[in-house]
């Protein structure tokens, strides 16, 4: 604390504002002591109009986000349209089934040439001044002899502009609005693991199933990625949501798998690299793929038995309980949740304000999946998930709760994200998965590629 | 104020009248507002449904291929207001202020015991110096049981493009 201490004022404050002014200096928002096993997130992070500025600039302008899934654009000519990262963006198929990104703004004068949610459209046509383009984005305006040069496009400056990068893992379509950014694959590091496995739940295929919900919530962005991993609230937060397992499913099996939550060897943080992480425990509710509760009678019990037999068959023993019977939820750097729990939930958010994001929540299903099972899965989803769950409104009101606390952050800066730092597994309820997110956020917000 | 009693009759109840049904949708609505939920529980038939569909759904969409807000079936329903009735309900605890506002009322066709009848609505919850609106349409099935009318069905319709700025549905519709 040398240089801290030559800060007359400052030295002759309390002991937190040391730390303030040791981290302000080092340019960060964190403080990772690994050695004295603290781990310190600056509140100003949540809250800062600078902060956001920047993460615009160095995060959401240079990381993968996540533009759809291929099951939402099932024959040759589908579109739909989607706000990602702040862009109105057209994710569509031509005419021969290649898929394309674009950015939904007119090259002559910027109206938004595709207005309706999803569609199938051969062409897109401005409304305004009526210029049209392929659906390979190419311009295909015709017009009188003479009003715009011979050569006029042959540049390709009047396509619609191209979003720079679309790449694809296992079906799930990513943007990236900097050319230069590495490979999909590469970014996504040994997060390729948790989109293999949730790939691998069917021999089908995933789809989207019919239904978005998008709502809002009055907090930081980054609340919302810790709170979708965080284990360690899970009772505090959702006792409601445990009556109800309790009630519905029975208290011995309930609090075994919430033991589960913090016993090594049914519980762990994963590390994929890049800020990408996940925990993986076995909780207590049904799972529709292959772990059935006693509600769903002898008829459930005997579709999980087949639905097991299947994947055992496919991809082996061990990776079929892995898939069957692990809980897991995933962050995706810096603002996808793959939730693969009681059913499978894809969530991306966006900052619109330092204190306000965008949520787009998805679910995500085997294609071909058996009536009953499937409303299992829409049930199971909705009695924990979203706005209207036994889980989700609650959550809200811990996020925007905590953001309305952040006001006071000059008097009490710091948020602690310790959990578990001295470990060398940390389990699901603790907080090494907020830690990788972090480090990487760090890592990013000062520059570094 | 209370529900309109059924005369004793045997055989086929007598229709539903516009006054009765009026009656009794403003009455939910006040059990709504002012957080009565045993009562505005005690409305539902048995064997009712409760639902939410996600925002600009079509009236039509089934709960069993679609994502909703909210699918109840009776009994998750009884336990929405159990978890209601719960301090660690955080969201609603302590309380929103609601208002809602019913309008509209349609009278449909006749069902078993009963008519399908819709109405628009306007419901407002402040928490936190935030006001939410809500708004859109209603769609009852309303019978006249013994034990005076009962909702066999209700689903909420959001006429809105999205959730936004809402971040949940924590009070009932």
């Amino acid at each position: 604390m040398d240089e801290a201490s030559t800060s007359a004022p400052v030295f002759a404050e309390m002991g937190r504002n040391l730390i303030v002014t040791a981290t302000l200096r080092t340019g960060s928002y964190i403080i990772d002591d690994r050695e004295r096993g603290v781990f310190k997130v600056n509140r100003d992070a949540f809250t800062s109009e600078d902060v956001l500025r920047r993460e615009r600039e160095l995060i959401f302008n240079k990381c993968w986000l996540f533009l759809g899934h291929a099951s939402e654009l099932k024959n040759p000519n589908d579109y739909l349209t989607r706000s990602v990262g702040g862009q109105e963006v057209i994710f569509n198929r031509d005419r021969k089934g290649e898929f394309h990104a674009f950015f939904n703004v007119c090259p002559h004068r910027g109206a938004q040439v595709a207005r309706e949610k999803c569609g199938n459209a051969i062409a897109f046509k401005c409304f305004y001044h009526g210029w049209a383009f392929n659906n390979n984005g190419k311009f295909s305006t015709r017009s009188q002899p003479g009003v715009y040069p011979t050569d006029f496009g042959e540049d390709g400056s009047v396509d619609l502009a191209v979003v720079p990068r679309l790449e694809s893992y296992r079906d799930f379509f990513f943007v990236n609005f900097d050319a230069g950014a590495v490979p999909l694959p590469e970014y996504l590091s040994r997060s390729k693991e948790m989109f293999d496995i949730i790939a691998d739940h069917s021999p089908n295929g995933m789809e989207i199933v019919g239904g978005v919900q998008e709502y809002s919530i009055r907090a930081n962005w980054k609340l919302l990625v810790e709170n979708s991993y965080d284990g360690f609230h899970a009772v505090q937060t959702h006792e409601t949501y445990f009556d109800y397992l309790t009630k519905h499913i029975g208290p011995d099996h309930v609090a075994k798998a919430v033991a589960n939550i913090s016993r090594p060897g049914a519980s762990r943080a994963l590390d994929f690299g890049n800020g990408h992480a996940a925990i993986e425990t076995i909780a207590a509710w049904g799972r529709p793929i292959a772990r059935s509760i006693p509600p769903w009678g002898e008829e459930g019990k005997a579709k999980a038995e087949a639905l097991m037999k299947e994947l055992e068959a496919r991809v082996g023993p061990e990776r079929a309980v892995r898939i069957g019977d692990r809980d897991r939820n995933i962050g995706i750097f810096p603002n996808l949740v793959l939730n693969d729990i009681m059913a499978i939930t894809v969530r991306t958010f966006y900052p619109i304000a330092p204190n306000l994001m965008e949520v787009n929540s998805w679910a995500l299903a085997p294609v071909g999946e058996d009536p009953v099972t499937r409303k299992h899965r829409l049930d199971n989803f909705l009695e924990f998930l979203g706005p209207g769950g036994f889980a989700t409104p609650d959550d809200v009101e811990a996020l925007e709760s905590a953001q309305r606390g952040y006001a006071s952050s000059r008097f009490s800066p710091w948020n602690d994200i310790s959990r578990g730092v001295l470990k060398e597994q940390p389990a699901a309820d603790d907080e090494a998965q907020m830690r990788s997110f972090w480090r990487q956020w760090d890592r990013l917000m000062r520059g570094a590629e | 104020m209370s529900v309109a009693t059924m005369p004793e009759t045997s055989g086929q109840a007598p229709d539903l009248t516009r006054d009765e049904i009026e009656d009794f949708l403003y009455y939910e609505a006040e059990l709504l507002d002012n957080w009565s939920l045993d009562e505005w529980l005690a409305l539902f038939e048995r064997d009712a449904t409760y639902e939410v569909p996600t925002a600009g759904a079509a009236d039509d969409v089934d709960s069993s291929t679609s994502l909703f807000y909210i699918a109840d079936d009776y009994q998750r329903l009884c336990y929405r207001i159990d978890r209601l009735k719960s301090k660690a309900a955080h969201s609603e605890w302590p309380r929103a202020d609601l208002v809602r506002l019913i309008s509209n009322i349609r009278i449909g066709e006749p069902v078993a015991n009963g008519r399908a009848v819709t109405c628009k609505f306007a419901c407002f919850r402040s928490k936190h110096h935030n006001t939410d609106t809500f708004v859109g349409h209603i769609r009852y099935v309303i019978t006249r049981t013994a034990d005076g009318l009962k909702i066999q069905s209700k689903r909420v319709m959001l006429d809105l493009n999205s959730l936004r700025p809402h971040g949940r549905i924590s009070i009932l519709l």
